[in-house]
């Protein structure tokens, strides 16, 4: 399942490579990548559990840019 | 007020402020100390309050924190006018970031400008206005001058002049009328149109290609690896020593803890790898954009990087070098009219759909009279056999003459030969073959004054068409009389032979040559628009069927990797030269903050350079 966010916002380059990498050890999240020049998170899930992962996956960011605003496309 | 000028006045004011508290030496010790941290506080308010999130989010090393720490620390041994200068300092920097990342963002947004925003579809009689998303097949939509085909579709009304180079990079408008295929992403120039809608958003062509472009930078090239694996490490080894020059030099020498300190401090401000986190993926993002806009799809940013290192260039002749189709090249007739050759000819093949038959046909251009025609036999492997106008017309190959004991002249041509004889009289020949394109021999010239050590051509067409073909355009090698998985198995050859870090590319359609286009090292679709297979099954897709794409797309990935090499030495350059000159006390804060802002400033206008690709640059 294909989940894609804009990440508004988003002004470090080094923490989106950091997002990226804590967001791909997450179990039930095959694939992320986090663009910062257009700003976008797409993530490839398991089909299950898509609440809890996604939960996870926003606290990871605001986390590590705590002014970045998500908004699912 | 937005939040970048918002920035600017409050630096304005803390350099007022610091300007004063230097400049004044007559004030009282604590008021000009209380200047300077109003001055600070101004300017560097955020970063400390984000640095402090940031620690409650077990965030160690991140860059506000780390340029507090330094700044706070300078304050502490006494170093106030550097600490705000340097605070400053960073902001400004930060600001040229800002608007140097907003900028190359604006700029990647247009580039992909092509989504459209809305489709007016005809329901009950009336037009409205809806999302592409909610058009379904076979509904009807108008299109009026100026708007963006929203989807794909045929035109059942109007006739209009489209702009495709969105799609094509092609700058010359194409005509279209009742029953042409129409592409979502192209631009309605003229005329009203209406359109039945054949494929929906989904998987109409501007979403793909938009996907296609998106989803690029997803695959990553060695450089971007090479850059997330350093910024991993870069960080906590800069700390690391920051602390170890803090520490050890005053413990094991006995020298001075404040200079010391000083010293480590400007190694915290050069801890951030921004420059290369940024400005790497930028510079590919760019490229794969760029060429996007010449018609040219790239399906990942290690393709690329890859095309770049490619030194060989396996072609197929059908549909890449020659243009696919096959025309009538010269009419020699014997005691007969040519035209009248041709015509009886044309008659004759009139039940055949071979593409040989349909070239004859559409030679002869006018409308064939069926009444004229009888008794059409097809004779399998020699050609056929028909009563044209009242006469025995044979129209085939030297067999067929042979069979009939007709004395025939041999032609010597390169090509498909037809003979023909008339009430068993030899009447002539004709030859047909397919054309090379125009811009081929220029292509592949450049592609060679580029660096591409060997161009190889496979075909299926006979010897001696080949090596004419090949000639004529350049080609250094070629292997013809090939079957279809002939082509597959010399290719695997060719890639055996190659070794290091040189690679391989193959050119095909994308129709028939798939599976070699997978096996390449990378594949090269042509005239993919409107080609699933093709766009399916190749790392890099041309959308028109111009081979002289393919020097263009040389020239954008070689230029996307200098810029990409520039970046990496300059920015780990100057880094490791001021860390140098910071261990040693030759450079301060001043040198630290350009080191770490600056560079980033210069490598992301430098990264912007890949976005552009001059016209003027065009070789063929």
């Amino acid at each position: 399942m294909k989940v894609k966010y804009i990440l508004e916002d988003l002004d470090c380059a080094n923490c989106a490579a950091k997002m990226e990498e804590e967001i791909s050890k997450l179990d039930g999240v095959n694939s992320v990548n986090v663009s910062f020049i257009s700003t976008k998170m797409t993530l490839e899930l398991a089909e299950e559990n898509v609440d809890e992962i996604l939960s996870k996956v926003e606290k990871i960011v605001k986390k590590i840019e705590p002014d970045v605003k998500l908004r699912k496309v | 007020m937005s939040k970048n000028k918002k920035e600017l006045i409050k630096i304005c004011i803390s350099l007022t402020l610091l300007i004063v508290a230097v400049l004044i030496k007559s004030l009282d010790q604590y008021v000009s100390l209380g200047i300077y941290i109003l001055s600070y506080i101004i300017v560097g308010k955020n970063v400390v309050i984000k640095a402090v999130k940031n620690i409650l989010n077990k965030q160690w090393l991140d860059e506000n924190f780390l340029m507090t720490i330094s700044t706070i620390g300078a304050f502490c041994i006494g170093e106030y006018p550097e600490a705000v200068a340097v605070m400053i300092f960073y902001q400004v920097g930060e600001l040229f970031q800002n608007y140097a990342v907003n900028k190359s963002r604006k700029s990647i947004k247009s580039l992909m400008d092509i989504r459209p925003d809305y489709a007016n579809v005809i329901r009950n009689g009336k037009i409205e206005s809806v999302d592409p998303d909610d058009v379904k097949i076979d509904e009807i939509i108008e299109i009026k001058s100026g708007e963006k085909v929203p989807l794909d579709g045929i035109i059942v009304e109007g006739n209009s002049m489209l702009d495709t180079s969105s799609l094509t990079g092609e700058s010359v408008p194409r005509r279209v009328d009742i029953g042409d295929e129409i592409l979502s992403g192209c631009v309605n120039i003229s005329g009203l149109l209406k359109v039945k809608v054949t494929k929906v958003y989904e998987e109409s062509t501007v979403n793909k290609i938009l996907e296609l472009i998106e989803n690029a930078t997803t695959k990553k090239s060695k450089s971007e690896n090479f850059i997330s694996r350093f910024a991993k490490y870069y960080t906590p080894i800069v700390v690391i020593l920051a602390i170890a020059l803090a520490i050890l030099p005053p413990i094991i020498l006995q020298a001075s803890f404040s200079m010391w300190l000083a010293r480590a401090l400007t190694f915290l401000v050069i801890s951030c790898p921004c420059a290369l986190v940024i400005s790497v993926p930028l510079s590919f993002f760019g490229g794969i954009g760029g060429a996007a806009k010449q018609g040219i799809l790239v399906k990942g940013s290690n393709f690329l990087e890859m095309f770049s290192k490619v030194d060989t260039i396996v072609m197929d002749k059908t549909g890449t070098i020659t243009k696919g189709v096959f025309k009538v090249q010269k009419i020699c007739p014997n005691n007969i009219d040519k035209a009248e050759l041709l015509k009886l000819t044309a008659y004759a093949e009139y039940n055949s759909n071979h593409p040989i038959a349909v070239s004859l046909k559409s030679e002869y251009k006018e409308v064939l009279d069926t009444s004229k025609i009888q008794d059409i036999q097809e004779l399998t492997g020699l050609g056929v056999k028909a009563r044209v106008y009242g006469k025995q017309v044979l129209v085939g190959n030297l067999k067929l003459m042979k069979k009939h004991n007709i004395k025939y002249e041999e032609a010597k041509d390169i090509g498909t030969v037809v003979y023909v004889a008339i009430d068993n009289e030899y009447a002539g020949y004709i030859v047909i073959s397919d054309e090379i394109k125009e811009d081929s021999k220029a292509s592949i010239e450049a592609m060679k004054r580029m660096g591409i050590e060997k161009t190889i051509m496979l075909t299926g067409d006979k010897r001696e068409v080949a090596e004419v073909v090949s000639k004529n355009v350049g080609i250094d090698e070629v292997y013809s009389e090939l079957l279809p998985t002939d082509k597959f198995h010399k290719l695997e050859d060719i890639l055996k032979l190659e070794t290091g870090s040189k690679k391989v590319a193959f050119v095909g359609d994308g129709i028939n040559d798939a599976p070699s286009l997978a096996r390449s090292d990378i594949g090269i679709a042509m005239g993919g628009i409107g080609s699933d297979a093709a766009i399916e099954a190749a790392d890099i897709v041309i959308m028109t069927d111009e081979i002289s794409k393919i020097p263009t797309a040389i020239n954008i990935s070689k230029k996307t990797i200098k810029i990409v090499k520039q970046n990496i030495v300059f920015a780990i350059g100057v880094k490791v030269l001021v860390l140098i000159l910071g261990a040693l006390g030759i450079s301060s804060m001043w040198e630290a903050v350009f080191a770490d802002v600056g560079v980033s400033v210069i490598a992301i206008i430098n990264a912007m350079r890949a976005m552009r690709y001059n016209k003027s640059l065009h070789i063929v």
